[in-house]
């Protein structure tokens, strides 16, 4: 008889839905079906079965080639290479649990390593933002019982979190807006028109890389002040009454994204966007908040903020202090700049993600990627290690976008003799100090 | 003035963290002891000895030092960083947080320097006769007290984020610079003798900002109120006074609220 | 576990009443007891001052807002992230210290005990994880219910027995210690950008006051009997002229008798005090009002407080008061960190510079020296610093400096940049009065531990209580005169026992403990129409489900349950 887990949290974006009913086999061995999730967030538990999955460690041959090898061989080779570094990017953590974070810090700490996640590459200018102005946020349930004014700038949930419009922001009837969708005026800026902007009431098209001069143009306005006459390809005309309107909101929300972190600027975008958020609550109330992608990528900068008081980028590569500047200890300039010796790469993958050179320059340095599947980074690792898929087969906590943490749930079992996360680098972690306590690798 | 000189003698094989090269660092050391002090390579503790040779002695003090580094020193972080008095003169390129943190004394850097250099300076002369990375006398990641004070030149160009959060102090950048100068600023002056790519003045408080080229795409909460004919660093001119950003908030000073100004050189 | 005999200090215990009486204190598988045998490890304390381990009553120190705190901080911790030798972690942050730092340095100052003091229920398993990773330490968190929805609706109407209902199954969820109440009313108005300023200013929609929300949550916390009271945070915090609030609130408790098992006889603790006692209009005319409200502290029995006291430091305000935080940015524009909390409360941060050249800040200072200075019962008044609102909890040694010593209080008050003006705000330069150590003892040991609900077994040094050890270098025959001396002595116990087994010792940490997470399960009768309320209200309003609220077992691996019966209420 097949059975139902119910409430299970998706494992594929930051929005974390919570709702999910996944089917499973009567053994705990096979997802026989999903409910609630997404395309993309029911293909993240279809891999479960994906045949020709890894179920053993691989090490590169000289030809290129992988060999199967043992997991304690593997778990030696990676303590090895650790050891002897003297300073190695350990990057990745999005799609693992907290707890199996918290192990792989103090591994960083033993060996000398820089903690990095992929805000390295999506929100981390946002967090630069945060850190240099803070930022008035509130959780997503906020939204849907509050929110009568929504704002999306530079994002597209439509495709990159297809479930939070009608969750939170666009379409769901909270405790003060009983009438839903009707009852929200929707914005989209963007430079282009885009799934969301067809959601929208009313789209603006802002020419690309002028967000920053925009938004300033929206606090002028706001102020009362004089603006000239297009800014960013928008009339000041609509600017005015855009802001008019924002000031009547009772609780308004901006959502970005990529379209803000990623374009010139980048920080600077975000930081302005707080700014105007912030002069808003001085008519209304406002908030702001950050489309976090990677699935426990916030998780990851809770766990550095708790251990070391910084969100990502930090480095304990001299084990006796913790520093943390975006631009030297973040990932794409330690390898750019060939400031590392060897990479740790463990759930995530930077092969599909980084810039080209940063890549190449990792190919040439000791590599280790720990990932349930093959993917890009694997084939440029000396060691892929095979782990258990966090949320599916194993739980573990993770941080939703706005910060809230939820305990995931493990559906099926992983395959045989696979570990998790948590158990391989508690392995790494013990033979990390058998080394050290003999001296070194 | 007692004056030691380093020379490069090795490279490091990573980056080499030379916090302990400073006129504090050295005051009161023979050769021989500036040789031991430490310098990390990645977890590594090496000592300045296995990098440089070094010859002369320290004074007594930090500013009765003069400190000579001849030798690439593009991968040597930290040089001159939180020195509070004193000379140094660094012949040749510069990584990281080169004059950061400079609180007194002298720093010249013959070469280029990497990003975030004289960040936070609070005092102190340091001149670059070269270019400048990202994050020239900026502040430190979410600190709103940038450049405090002290003369920061820079003979060449200098990239983004140049001088955000200043909120004292002179720098002058005789080249270009790129995006977003003076952002967020409450105090100081800069001075442009090139062009600015774009963004100046952004969320600006307070300051003052002198820009002898062009800039691309001017921030739209500028506003032009007149001109003036000023002289700056030498160079007599009409300039065009614009107030800004008036996106931002302002300080009233006797019921006046206070613009910062941008001036513009007709 | 091993056996030690702490010989010849000088004891100081108000829970039996000792004073410095040289005295020797046997331990045995970690708890106090009345001898050991032969073999028992000796520590010489002669000359050294023993205590009880300290409990914290309020510190901010684990959870969503110090998290965010701290990462939003990064220039709090740049040059101060260091890892000292032996088998501790890096520890970071000034203000803000990180989990590591957190449980050493308490533990360096002599505390084994500390209570996180606003726990937004939505977010308590992240509160819980860094819990879990605060070495050596207890803790315990407060849960936050004074602008939560389900508290509004059933108080609105007077629905103790529901409100109690409530919170015990809150409790449950969150493996929360207790009922913490912040700004109440004025948080949800925040949702709105608005906040209620008197007690009986009106919450927007919910149509229920301020004073309706304390007395209901003070009646309902009676109502399960448990350890703790109402832990209140009041309206207008920070305010010229917000004493008049304070003793409004306060006088909500006249007439409400202590119902527990557990020794506890305050009915309501109100926390940081310093920040309610303020008169004049604004900041111009602002003047203590110390005075006023602990002549009403004074007389009521069944109130505690604690002080909140301004160090004088830059730091990081962080509280549920979304509304005062955001007033604070106007004034200081320093950056700004909001998160509003569905259905439950908010927070806010900024960060703050109590510059002693100020003569608002060094007033604050003598403000809350003064709350301490006038409790007559010191069992009744204990010693914060809000940490970090008013000031890092490092900074105790240096608050007990100037409690202890006048001459230490008085060169600190006339060095002031405003002096004169500082001084006739306030009355501090006429008090002379010098807490003793036996006062102190009660002030954060005895006094917290019964505030708590704790004194059975934590507090004091009687035989059957938990082995919770501190000894300091103190000889009280030769009590050091100086500041620094002072603040020295306090900052690095020579020992620190807890539990039974010695984790720090000449300041250095050298043992991790075997920390607990202290939680309350009150026991009520079934309560269809809560069970039925909160299945509604996930089902509608919340944005998770809720099987995947509460806290899992596993975040507390060393749980301390105290159990409460409330069926029969």
């Amino acid at each position: 008889m097949p059975k139902e887990v119910t409430d299970v949290i998706c494992p594929f974006c930051g929005t974390l839905c919570d709702d999910l009913i996944v089917s499973v086999s009567d053994d705990n061995k096979t997802i026989l079906g999903v409910k609630n999730a997404c395309a993309i967030g029911a293909e993240k538990f279809n891999h479960q079965r994906q045949p020709g999955r890894v179920k053993r460690p691989r090490m590169r041959q000289a030809d290129g080639s992988y060999k199967e090898i043992t997991y304690d061989e593997a778990i030696d080779w990676t303590a090895k290479m650790l050891v002897k570094s003297r300073k190695t990017l350990m990057y990745g953590w999005a799609s693992t649990s907290c707890q199996a974070m918290s192990i792989g810090h103090e591994i960083a700490e033993k060996c000398g390593a820089i903690v990095d996640n992929c805000a390295t590459v999506c929100h981390g200018s946002s967090l630069i933002a945060i850190e240099d102005v803070g930022v008035p946020s509130c959780t997503l349930g906020e939204v849907k019982n509050r929110a009568d004014r929504v704002v999306f700038w530079g994002c597209n949930p439509a495709h990159a979190h297809p479930r939070h419009m009608s969750r939170y922001s666009i379409f769901p009837r909270g405790f003060f807006t009983v009438k839903g969708h009707k009852g929200r005026k929707i914005y989209c800026v963007d430079c282009r028109y885009t799934d969301t902007a067809k959601c929208a009431d009313e789209f603006i098209q802002v020419q690309q890389g002028f967000d920053y001069e925009l938004l300033n143009a929206f606090r002028t306005a706001a102020r009362g002040e004089a603006l000239p006459d297009t800014v960013g390809g928008v009339p000041k005309e609509k600017i005015y009454e855009i802001v008019e309107d924002l000031k009547q909101a009772r609780f308004g929300i901006i959502f970005f994204g990529m379209g803000l972190t990623h374009t010139m600027g980048r920080n600077h975008n975000i930081d302005i966007a707080i700014n105007l958020t912030r002069d808003m609550n001085d008519f209304t109330k406002f908030a702001i908040m950050a489309m976090r992608g990677h699935w426990n990528v916030t998780g990851s900068g809770q766990v550095l903020g708790w251990q070391y008081g910084f969100p990502y980028a930090v480095d304990v590569s001299r084990r006796d202090q913790a520093r943390h500047q975006t631009g030297e200890t973040t990932s794409v300039d330690l390898l750019n700049r060939n400031e590392v010796e060897a990479c740790f790469y463990i759930a995530t993958d930077p092969g599909a993600h980084f810039p080209v050179d940063a890549m190449i320059s990792s190919s040439r340095k000791p590599t280790v990627t720990i990932d349930p599947h093959i993917n890009c980074t694997t084939e440029i690792s000396d060691i892929h290690i095979p782990v258990a898929l966090v949320g599916v087969e194993v739980g573990g906590c993770a941080y939703r976008m706005d910060n809230v943490p939820i305990e995931t749930r493990k559906v099926v079992d992983p395959p045989e003799g696979v570990l998790t996360d948590e158990e391989l680098l508690t392995r790494i972690n013990k033979r990390v100090d058998e080394l050290m306590a003999k001296g070194g690798a | 003035m007692n004056t030691v000189t380093l020379t490069v003698k090795k490279q490091p094989e990573l980056y080499l963290e030379c916090e302990n090269v400073n006129t504090d660092a050295f005051a009161g050391k023979k050769a021989a002891d500036i040789a031991k002090l430490g310098a990390y390579q990645g977890k590594e503790i090496l000592t300045l000895g296995d990098f440089f040779t070094i010859t002369g002695e320290a004074g007594a003090t930090a500013a009765d030092t003069k400190i000579i580094v001849n030798g690439d020193c593009t991968k040597m972080k930290y040089l001159g960083a939180k020195m509070t008095g004193g000379e140094m003169i660094v012949n040749y390129a510069c990584d990281m947080y080169t004059g950061s943190w400079m609180k007194g004394g002298k720093l010249t850097v013959n070469g280029d320097v990497h990003s975030f250099c004289g960040l936070a300076l609070a005092g102190g002369e340091f001149t670059i006769n070269g270019n400048a990375g990202n994050y020239l006398g900026a502040a430190y990641r979410g600190d709103w007290r940038g450049m405090s004070g002290g003369v920061l030149r820079v003979k060449g160009n200098a990239g983004s984020d140049v001088a955000s959060f200043m909120i004292g102090g002179e720098m002058i950048i005789e080249g270009d610079v790129d995006i977003h100068l003076g952002t967020h600023m409450e105090g100081g002056k800069i001075i442009l003798k090139g062009n600015a790519n774009r963004r100046v003045g952004g969320q600006l408080v307070k300051g003052e900002i002198y820009v002898f080229g062009k800039i691309n795409v001017m921030m739209p909460g500028y506003k032009p109120v007149g001109e003036k004919e000023m002289e700056v660093d030498g160079t007599k001119a009409t300039f065009v006074d614009y107030l800004g950003d008036l996106g931002e908030r302002h300080p009233k000073r006797k019921g006046e609220t206070v613009y910062g100004h941008l001036y513009m050189k007709k | 576990m091993s056996e030690y005999i702490i010989k010849n200090g000088h004891v100081f215990d108000p829970t039996q009443g000792i004073k410095g009486d040289k005295k020797d204190i046997a331990v045995k598988d970690g708890k106090i007891v009345d001898k050991v045998g032969s073999s028992a490890k000796v520590i010489d304390a002669a000359g050294k001052t023993v205590m009880a381990g300290a409990l914290e009553v309020h510190a901010h120190v684990a959870g969503p807002k110090v998290n965010a705190g701290r990462w939003y901080r990064p220039e709090d911790k740049h040059f101060d992230s260091h890892k000292k030798p032996g088998i501790t972690r890096i520890e970071g942050g000034k203000s803000i210290p990180t989990v590591f730092k957190t449980g050493y340095e308490y533990a360096r100052l002599g505390f084994t005990f500390a209570m996180e003091a606003a726990m937004p229920p939505l977010y308590a398993r992240h509160v819980h994880e860094e819990i879990h990773d605060t070495p050596i330490i207890d803790e315990a968190a407060l849960p936050v219910f004074g602008n939560n929805w389900f508290i509004l609706e059933y108080l609105k109407n007077h629905e103790v027995e529901n409100t109690a209902a409530y919170i015990a199954w809150i409790l449950r969820q969150t493996k929360g210690y207790g009922v913490k109440c912040v700004n109440p009313g004025g948080t949800e108005a925040w949702a709105w950008g608005l906040n209620c300023l008197t007690i009986h200013d009106p919450v927007p929609y919910f149509e229920i006051t301020p004073a309706e929300i304390i007395k209901g949550l003070i009646e309902a916390n009676e109502y399960l009997g448990l350890p703790h009271s109402m832990h209140l945070h009041q309206n207008d915090l920070g305010n010229p002229g917000n004493y008049k609030t304070t003793i409004d609130s306060l006088k909500l408790a006249e007439g409400i008798k202590a119902t527990n098992n557990f020794g506890r006889e305050q009915v309501l603790h109100s926390t940081h005090l310093q920040f309610h006692a303020y008169k004049g209009t604004n900041w111009g005319d602002f003047e203590s009002g110390a005075k006023e409200v602990m002549d009403y502290v004074n007389k009521q029995k069944n109130l505690t407080i604690d002080t909140g006291n301004v160090t004088l430091d830059e730091t990081t305000t962080m509280t549920a008061d979304g509304p005062f935080e955001h007033h604070l940015h106007g004034l200081n524009h320093l950056k700004w960190f909001n998160v509003d909390v569905e259905l439950e409360t908010a927070a806010g941060i900024v960060p703050f510079i109590y510059d002693p050249n100020n003569a608002v800040f060094a007033s604050q200072w003598a403000v809350g020296l003064e709350i301490a200075l006038y409790a007559k019962d010191p069992m009744r008044c204990f010693i914060t610093t809000d940490h970090p609102n008013a000031g890092p909890f490092t900074r105790y040694p240096r608050v007990y400096s100037w409690l202890m010593s006048k001459k230490v209080r008085d060169e600190r008050l006339n060095s002031f940049k405003k002096a004169d003006k500082v001084i006739s705000a306030t009355n501090l330069a006429n008090m002379d009065r010098e807490i003793s150590l036996y006062e102190l003892a009660a002030m954060t040991r005895a006094g917290p531990a019964k505030c708590l609900g704790l004194s059975k077994d934590y507090g004091g040094l009687k035989p059957g209580m938990n082995a919770d050890i501190a000894i300091y270098n103190i000889n009280p025959d030769k009590f050091p005169s100086s500041g620094p001396e002072i603040e020295k002595a306090f900052a690095n116990v020579a020992y620190l026992f807890k539990s039974g087994k010695i984790c720090v010792e000449g300041g250095k940490v050298v043992d991790m403990g075997h920390k607990e997470t202290f939680w309350v399960d009150a026991k009520v009768k079934e309560n269809k129409q809560v069970m039925h309320d909160v299945r509604e209200k996930f089902l509608r309003y919340y944005s998770v489900n809720e099987a995947n609220y509460p806290v899992p077992e596993s975040y507390a691996p060393h749980q301390h349950i105290i159990s409460v019966d409330a069926t029969k209420a």
